[in-house]
Formats: structure tokens, sequence, C-alpha cells
């Protein structure tokens, strides 16, 4: 059997991302844990993520696990969600926080000012809602989800790559980048647990997936 | 091709059971949330929202089972309002499964709950609800509370901007005129708030029709609506309701 860490630093309600798991690997063992040994010895990781950068970072710290999280981010199946697809990046202007560095960029806040959709009307922060993701490169994990699937969002920040990983892309009203895959990992801005059948339908690609 | 319009439908939860009528064909009991839940999800609702109307406090903790519940089987967005307190009561919510949880009279006797609540737990999962009618105020419309019988004396636009700035993610604007008349959202009020403040607003009150929806969004400016009646009683299921929107150009999930 093999296992599956939902990776918690206090951040957030890991709940929903541990019951969509549940949903969809049954026979799997899924734990939530803040263990840096059971995220080693695990064979999938789930790093999830809500609230404020900085006090992400600070708690990863806290806890020891920015080290375990490196060194799992190399070698296993790894998936991040929302926070967890941020705090992959070098820099965020979120508190101006730096971040784990997996991935060359930075992470940026929606322009207030210019946010307004096609007919003028003023756009909202936090970007809330379902909207649609094309899939801009082919991965296992969009397997059996059609392109421009809508998954739901809800963030004021977004990454700005500055490599060739960008898996996923929204506009809003811009394009803006809301998936990454490079080796074993793949991140994700939306929240698969929250994004009905598409979201499963990810979530199940993941638990299946051999990179 | 961009955001969705976002279709709420809302369910009134009392002592743990639904109890507004509802109509689905095919369902054994019609007041198991759980079924009820699924149910909107497999209709295409965008999220969920439960508000306990349970008015024995040792009673209101029959909403946490159904909440556990419903967030293991629907995996949309899980609102839950109603008697939420204090920060504790928002992570109890939170614990069970909720994502976001809507907070209202509880805001308006303590301001800074929403400041504590939004620091704690993240902007994204803090939801103010406002119960909004005709008043003489600056903006023509005050902030109630206990269904609509007693006026606070805020302003309701002042109001909705203050939730903003204490770190509101998104406000619930009921208009206690419209609700239960099915005569149509306020218009007039949910535009001055969207107008006014720089996060999403649900409008909510008065839907009688699949064209007071459209005319929510386009005329109101909402980001999302929020409906009970129409979806309880099967007048309209809410796959119905996004076919409307899209045919009357407003992009649903469908």
């Amino acid at each position: 059997m093999s296992e599956i860490v939902i990776v918690d630093y206090g951040m957030g309600n890991l709940r929903s991302v541990e019951k969509a798991l549940q949903q969809v690997a049954p026979l799997q063992s899924i734990k939530v844990t803040s263990d840096p040994q059971l995220i080693r010895t695990a064979d999938r990781v789930v790093f999830p993520g809500q609230g404020a950068m900085p006090d992400c970072m600070r708690e990863l710290k806290q806890l020891g696990l920015t080290e375990v999280l490196l060194e799992v981010a190399n070698n296993k199946p790894f998936l991040g969600i929302c926070l967890g697809l941020q705090m992959l990046f070098e820099h965020s202007e979120e508190g101006n926080t730096h971040a784990l560095g997996v991935f060359k960029g930075d992470v940026v806040r929606f322009n207030e000012a210019q946010l307004f959709d096609e007919c003028g009307s003023r756009l909202k922060i936090p970007h809330m809602g379902w909207n649609q993701v094309e899939q801009s490169m082919e991965h296992p994990l969009w397997k059996s989800i059609s392109n421009q699937s809508r998954f739901y969002f809800v963030h004021s920040y977004y990454v700005r790559e500055k490599e060739a990983i960008a898996s996923g892309i929204s506009r809003y009203p811009e394009s803006f980048t809301c998936a990454v895959a490079r080796d074993n990992i793949f991140a994700v801005q939306f929240h698969p647990e929250k994004s009905a059948a598409s979201g499963l339908t990810l979530l199940e690609n993941f638990v299946q997936w051999k990179p | 091709m961009s955001l969705a319009k976002r279709i709420i439908p809302c369910l009134d939860v009392n002592a743990g059971r639904v109890v507004k009528g509802i109509n689905f064909l095919g369902l054994k009991d019609a007041g198991d949330p759980v079924e009820i839940a699924k149910r909107y999800d497999e209709q295409g609702a965008d999220e969920v929202t439960f508000l306990d109307i349970t008015a024995s406090s040792e009673d209101r903790g029959l909403i946490l089972p159904i909440i556990e519940q419903v967030s293991s089987q629907v995996f949309i967005p899980l609102t839950v309002g109603g008697g939420v307190r204090q920060v504790e009561d928002i992570r109890t919510l939170l614990n069970v499964g909720a994502d976001k949880v809507s907070i209202n009279t509880a805001a308006i006797l303590n301001p800074q709950l929403i400041f504590e609540a939004s620091q704690k737990f993240g902007s994204q999962c803090i939801v103010v609800a406002i119960d909004a009618k005709r008043a003489a105020t600056p903006s023509g419309y005050g902030v109630f509370t206990h269904g609509g019988r007693k006026e606070t004396g805020l302003d309701a636009v002042e109001w909705a901007l203050s939730c903003y700035q204490l770190g509101a993610g998104e406000l619930l604007i009921t208009s206690m005129d419209r609700d239960g008349t099915k005569s149509g959202f306020d218009l007039e009020l949910t535009k001055k708030i969207s107008e006014s403040v720089g996060i999403p607003i649900i409008a909510s009150g008065g839907v009688g029709s699949l064209q007071d929806l459209v005319d929510g969004i386009k005329l109101g400016g909402a980001d999302a609506v929020l409906a009970a009646s129409i979806f309880h009683y099967g007048e309209y299921t809410v796959r119905e309701a996004k076919t409307y929107l899209r045919d009357h150009g407003v992009e649903v999930r469908l």
C-alpha cells in the first residue's frame, strides 16, 4: 500500500484536501502530518497552503520542514496547491517573503487598478470562483480532463515563472500561469479538492502518476 | 472567456435538518442535507451555503456533523453561517469541513472580529453577511439585524466598506425589503455596494425568476447570486438557471 502525506504546517484547513484524496484513493494510506520523517518516507507528497505567505514560511521554518520539503520536491511525486505552488518560487511580494526557490520566478499581486473586464466592470480581488484553465503542456495530470475545464480559484497573488514550466494558463483578465510542472513536481494555483469532477480527476491522476 | 459568475443555492438548517421545502424527484429523505447538497452539486451549483437558523444554542452544534458529512462527499466550496459569534466558532466550522464562514450580527457588535478572523484564517474564508433595507442613512440603505426588525444605525455602503477594509474576503448582501417577495434583487443596493468595494459581492433576497439572476449580475454588478426558494421548490434546477444565464450573455460554468 502506498502512502500519501499531506504536509501540515498549521496553515489553513487541510481536511478538504484529505477528504478529496480519500475519495479518489480509498485503498491508500493518507496522512496529514508535520513529521519530517513521515514526509521523507512517504510515496507521494501533497503540499497545500492557505492564508498569508510570510506566516507560511515562518511556520515551515519553525517546524523544521524546509529541508525535507526541498528534498522530497526533488525525488517524489509532489503536488503543490495554492500557496503550495507559490512557496516553490524564489520570492513573494506578499510581505516581501523569501520562499523555497525550487523554481525561478516570483509571486506578485493582481494589480487592482487594472482589473476591469471587457465590459468595463470592476474585477475583484481575491480572484474567487471558477475559471478556465488552458492546458499549455501535455501532462499525465491533465489526463481525462478537457482543455479549458473550469477549476475553483481563490487567491490574490499569482506566480511569474522565469523558466519554461507553465502547464496551465488562466486569464484575469490578463493571462497568468496557474499550473506548473517539472520532473516529479506538479503545482496548481486552483483548488482541485474543491473543483468538483475535474478536480477529483486531477487528484486521481496524481495518485497514479509515475514520473 | 474568464471567471464565471457563481450560482449559490442556500439551505436553511434547523437543529440538524434542512427546513425549507425541498422538491427533488427521487429523493428518499427530502430533508437530508447531504442528499440535497449532492443533488445541487450534480446540477452544477458553484458553491453551497448552509444557514443555521437554530434558535437554541444547545441545538446549534447539530450542524457540525452535517457539514462534516457533506464535505466528505461534495467537492465544491461550502459556506456556513448563522450563530457564529467568535473566532473559536469559525475554527470549529472550518475544522469540520466548511471552506468559508459567514458572520453577521457578531461582526456588527464587534467589527474587530472580521480583522482577527481574516488574519487568523485568511480573508478567503471570511464572508460578512449584511442584511440591508431602505433607511434614512447617507446611501439610503441601513444595516439591520434580527431578520430586518432591528435597525443598527449603520449605513449599508459604509459598513460594507468597513468590512472590506477590515479584511472580509467576500460580502453577502441581502435586501430585507425584497427577501421573500420574489420581486427581484434590490439592484440599486447591490450596485452601490459592488462599486464601493474591491471584493466579490453575492446578491441575495428577492429572486423570483431566472431573469432576476441575470439582472443581479448584469445590472447589480454581483459576482455571485444566492437563491433558496426557486431551487428548493423545484421551480428551476441550478442547471436551468445556468443555461438561462449563459443564453443571456453571462459567463457560467456549465
